[in-house]
């Protein structure tokens, strides 16, 4: 990959940050056409792979963007992937976090503070459905996301425990 | 409940930049299919630099805009403490290690994801995430107490994003907008 381009993949994904509402996966599509579709800096199952592999270790799933640059261009393009996924929506989210503590008092400021918070549970809930959705069809599965809602928040269990059974009966079922 | 039991006691501070750095990673690495119940579990019940209700609202703010809603989340609290030192050693906390561990599987073994195990182990790890996802909206939910208007968006915002899959693009600006504007009608009362 050329400096020119890598320019180009940094400038792009740093428009993506702005765009990514509710999380850098909301603009895989588009980075899919981008970087698959219209530039082929790397292959279709290498952008599905990095989506996958993200999924599969911990931590935040941006973590797939960085995969995507490491496979068109190693080092440097996980660096201007990353960077360029999270830099302009960092320095907005220090900058609106900053700008409402200043204006705490402010009934606008109040407002949406008080009233975003029940559409983010509203979205936490959706959140849980779409990702119990594929398993509904597996009895199993749909137990294991009832048993591990009722325990967290009824006893004091680690839940690391609950997603190693969960790892070891879809394991399972899937035999 | 260990989140009633929280709310009830004195909320403490990050002693250091490199405790947020330690709690962040922390959390990090326990987040197989989603850190966010775990940033609630780190933040609110372990450490209690939060409680639920501050909690919440911090997200809400994480929520609406753009970037990774668990990164902007990291970012406001690290600044809310240490500043900028604090925001960057949070970040630096939640992406480190698992930065690590991706960037190690890759190198080592490309076609590790596309196994059919590593597959099936996901979708019941997915499962559980859900669960855990679900009882952190649970245990999250009683801050709206009796705001009846506050449990019709919160059914609302479930519906259209969860079962109707209509994009957050128009959602969160329609139903949060008149979520606001109520709530602002609300307070100059």
């Amino acid at each position: 990959m050329s400096a020119v381009e890598l320019l180009q993949l940094f400038g792009h994904f740093m428009l993506l940050s702005m765009l990514s509402i509710g999380g850098a996966i909301t603009v895989a599509p588009e980075m899919h056409r981008y970087v698959v579709d219209e530039h082929a800096w790397i292959t279709d199952a290498q952008f599905t792979a990095s989506i996958s592999l993200a999924q599969a270790s911990p931590g935040p799933n941006v973590l797939f963007v960085t995969l995507i640059g490491w496979n068109a261009a190693g080092w440097v393009g996980a660096l201007a992937a990353t960077v360029g996924i999270m830099l302009p929506s960092s320095l907005l989210a220090i900058g609106a976090a900053r700008w409402t503590r200043h204006r705490h008092q402010r009934i606008g400021v109040q407002a949406f503070r008080k009233g975003m918070v029940p559409i983010t549970i509203g979205l936490l809930l959706a959140t849980g459905w779409i990702l119990a959705e594929p398993g509904l069809g597996q009895p199993v599965l749909i137990g294991c996301t009832l048993a591990s809602a009722v325990l967290v928040t009824k006893t004091r269990i680690n839940p690391l425990w609950l997603i190693l059974a969960g790892g070891a009966l879809g394991v399972l079922v899937a035999r | 409940m260990a989140s009633t039991e929280s709310a009830q006691q004195p909320l403490a501070r990050p002693n250091s930049a490199a405790g947020l750095f330690l709690a962040f990673n922390r959390l990090a690495l326990r987040g197989f299919g989603g850190v966010l119940p775990w940033a609630q579990r780190v933040v609110v019940e372990e450490e209690r630099w939060l409680d639920n209700r501050e909690f919440v609202e911090q997200l809400a703010l994480a929520q609406v805009l753009p970037g990774p809603n668990v990164v902007n989340l990291a970012l406001m609290i690290g600044d809310r403490f240490f500043g900028l030192r604090g925001a960057f050693a949070a970040l630096a906390g939640l992406m480190a290690a698992p930065l690590a561990i991706v960037l190690t599987l890759a190198l080592l073994y490309a076609g590790f994801a596309t196994r059919p195990e590593v597959g099936a182990a996901l979708r019941g790890m997915g499962a559980v995430s859900a669960g855990l996802i679900v009882a952190m909206a649970v245990k999250l939910a009683p801050t709206q107490r009796r705001n009846v208007a506050g449990w019709a968006f919160i059914g609302a915002s479930f519906v259209a994003v969860g079962v109707l899959r209509w994009p957050l693009l128009w959602v969160m600006p329609v139903l949060g907008g008149a979520s606001v504007l109520l709530t602002a009608r609300g307070l100059r009362k």
